[in-house]
């Protein structure tokens, strides 16, 4: 399946040849695990595993709690509160399935923003990072769909504002936020087909992630250089690549430890640190709440798309060209889905032929001011519309377009890329040898 | 590297910001007193002295207007709880009257009944009260606060029920008394104690500070009680996962030691 040549699994028995010669299923499974794999990848080449693990784990609290869950508005609130009651460790199951979408969600920006510095999603993987994004899409519907499920104040009140930015499309808007909803507002009707599509998106996602998986392992793996491995010979290759299993299997695990020590420390100690405490009072379709806020992973994209007030001059620009088909608020629909549509399409706004933000100069400080114009969204999602928090957010958002719309396109051009590495070897040679030499410096002047 | 440990750091910043949209609402600054509870912390537990004072407080006074629909009467007997013995739980029950679908009549309530539903349409209902509300904010929306000190669900009732000022206005003629608890200052619950309300067997203070610490550790019990399990589980959880982490280091590093010396040398 990889490009990067390697041994091939051989049947020895005559049981295995004659399995293998029917369905090779063996053989694929052994190709998968033993891909050889860049042997410089760094700690941040963990998340794909903790993603997995996470969707792993999603999936199996999720069917168990949906043994025990009704979805129906006058049962919902209370059979969650039966779960948490009466069911056995249902309080930890359902703890866990909560605060397991937040790491998912931590690991998949951890993960996003790997692929951004290390120049993942350039050739030939461009293929891997749509998918990637693919994903990403479908996570964060899974995780809206969910969160509507417990039907409490939040989830209602949040599926009404998000099913509502659907409503501010022109022409269709109105039929389609009706469709989604299965009425005119958020009901019993909502409720049932948000929890059969929360039920079956979670597949849909394992299903691309397989397809995710298979796609780097035709490319093969990216690593910190940005250089490719070798594929002369397998000899070649040996010099720059480890098995998958055992190196990467037991580093990736280890990390995993890690992560879930947390994890279950966040689980075990403060539940409901990540959550919003009215989502414990029950759904009310008479009473607004004070703030509706969403969780926290959705906060850079709802920042992005209350910014574009109609006090906004592009936002008046457009609607005066389109005679006020686009008005503020289906601007600022567009906004939000245009934040993520401009990640997808990375792959051929980056005009840099360095992969690498290791050898680029430049970019890595619009990087880092990336990663903080994240963080600062994070936080203005938050905070209420109003000033001085309505300009900060505008100036946010318009940084995260630019990055990709103006400066990765313009950074290919003017910056003078370091020198690379020529293959992974030396990079992986001259990084112990700078320990080793560091050691000498010191043990020598003693002497 | 040094990616790594940026977006580590990173990534603890953002579980701050997930609490933060439990802003205040209102303009008028509250005060909510970060009380010492016993269940706080990882270490907390429930004092079942106190859950049994609170449980006392909540039926003689709150009980007139609140209820306490999720919570099933059983439960008052359940480790980690009360933990009231059975003859007292089944007995306790009796004194409450519910509606049976199969006679379609009231009858008098047995331990697998959950308590009554609040009495008056104003009074919110009272199992979830400890965690639908938030006692600390902040600071500029960070959830530090709520990171360091809990969410305060706790110290929000107690606080509202010691916080009433004396002030009463008329609105609409509707009566409502300052609480400096109270998102908008005005409350139009009237002040349901007034010290030595009720009296314990075991002899604890029965002041206003005193009973509303008791019941608003009885209602944290209500709204998660199973949090002396949950605690365990997490204990085990951690320790265990942190045993299995310095296996896998210790394993880790022994694989790819061969790997490294061979660069070194």
């Amino acid at each position: 399946m990889s490009g990067i040549p390697h041994d091939h699994y051989k049947p020895n028995s005559d049981g295995e040849k004659w399995l293998h010669s029917r369905l090779p299923i063996v053989g694929l499974l052994y190709d998968t695990l033993m891909i050889p794999t860049p042997k410089n990848l760094n700690w941040m080449w963990i998340w794909g595993i903790v993603l997995t693990f996470t969707l792993a784990l999603q999936i199996i609290t999720g069917i168990v709690l949906v043994m025990h869950y009704t979805p129906d508005v006058d049962m919902a609130f209370a059979s969650v509160e039966h779960i948490m009651r009466n069911v056995n460790g249902g309080h930890m199951i359902r703890y866990i399935h909560m605060n397991g979408a937040s790491l998912f969600f931590i690991a998949v920006y951890a993960h996003i923003f790997r692929s951004l510095y290390y120049g993942s999603y350039k050739a030939p993987r461009e293929v891997t990072w749509i998918i990637g994004i693919l994903i990403y899409l479908l996570m964060m519907a899974t995780a809206f769909m969910g969160y509507v499920l417990p039907w409490g104040q939040m989830s209602f009140w949040g599926a009404t504002v998000i099913t509502g930015l659907f409503g501010a499309i022109p022409f269709v808007g109105e039929g389609l936020q009706t469709f989604l909803l299965g009425g005119p507002a958020v009901d019993n009707a909502t409720l049932t087909r948000f929890f059969s599509l929360h039920y079956l998106f979670p597949f849909l996602i394992t299903g691309l992630v397989i397809v995710h998986i298979w796609a780097f392992h035709t490319t093969g793996n990216n690593n910190p250089t940005g250089v490719e491995v070798r594929r002369g010979s397998k000899e070649e290759a040996q010099k720059d690549t480890l098995p998958f299993w055992p190196y990467f299997v037991i580093k990736d695990l280890f990390a995993l430890a890690v992560i879930l020590a947390v994890f279950f420390a966040v689980v075990g100690f403060m539940p409901n640190y990540l959550g919003h405490p009215d989502n414990y009072i029950e759904a009310n379709p008479l009473a607004t709440p004070a703030h509706i806020v969403p969780e926290w992973y959705f906060l850079p994209f709802y920042a992005i798309l209350r910014a574009f007030t109609s006090e906004v001059w592009v936002v008046q620009i457009a609607s005066f060209i389109t005679g006020g088909i686009i008005d503020a608020k289906f601007f600022g629909v567009l906004a939000m889905f245009g934040s993520i549509a401009v990640l997808a399409v990375v792959p051929w706004l980056d005009t840099s032929t360095v992969r690498s933000g290791r050898y680029r100069p430049m970019f890595k400080w619009w990087f880092w001011l990336l990663v903080v114009d994240f963080f600062a969204l994070m936080w203005l999602g938050a905070m209420p519309a109003e000033e001085p928090y309505a300009t900060f957010s505008l100036i946010a958002s318009a940084y995260w377009f630019a990055y990709f719309l103006v400066i990765l396109p313009l950074l290919g051009v003017i910056e003078k890329p370091l020198p690379q590495p020529a293959t992974i070897e030396e990079d992986y040679e001259a990084h112990y040898a700078k320990n080793v030499g560091g050691t000498k410096t010191i043990v020598e002047p003693a002497e | 590297m040094n990616m790594f440990k940026k977006l580590t750091l990173s990534a603890l910043l953002a579980l701050g910001f997930g609490a933060s949209g439990a802003m205040a609402a209102g303009d008028y600054e509250t005060k909510v007193v970060d009380y010492d509870f016993s269940f706080e912390g990882p270490f907390g537990a429930y004092d079942v002295n106190q859950l049994q004072r609170g449980l006392q407080v909540y039926t003689e006074i709150c009980s007139a207007c609140h209820g306490l629909k999720f919570v099933p009467i059983r439960t008052l007997g359940d480790e980690g709880g009360p933990h009231l013995p059975e003859e007292q739980v089944i007995e306790y029950a009796k004194q409450y009257e519910v509606y049976d679908p199969d006679i379609d009549d009231f009858r008098e309530a047995t331990p697998p009944d959950h308590f009554p539903a609040s009495n008056i349409e104003n009074a919110p209902d009272l199992s979830l009260m400890a965690k639908k509300r938030a006692g600390f904010h902040g600071p500029y929306g960070l959830g530090i606060n709520q990171l360091v000190r809990g969410m305060g669900g706790a110290e929000y009732i107690a606080s509202l029920l010691a916080g009433y000022t004396g002030e009463e206005k008329e609105q609409a003629g509707v009566i409502f008394y300052e609480n400096t608890a109270f998102s908008s200052q005005w409350i139009a619950m009237a002040p349901p104690l007034y010290g030595d309300d009720v009296e314990f067997a075991d002899g604890a203070p029965t002041d206003v500070e005193s009973l509303s610490q008791d019941v608003s550790a009885f209602l944290m019990w209500t709204a998660e009680p199973k949090l002396m399990a949950r605690k365990q589980a997490g204990f085990a959880g951690v320790i265990f996962l942190t045993l299995l982490s310095v296996l896998l280091y210790l394993t880790n590093k022994r694989l790819w030691a061969p790997v490294k010396k061979k660069m070194k040398e």
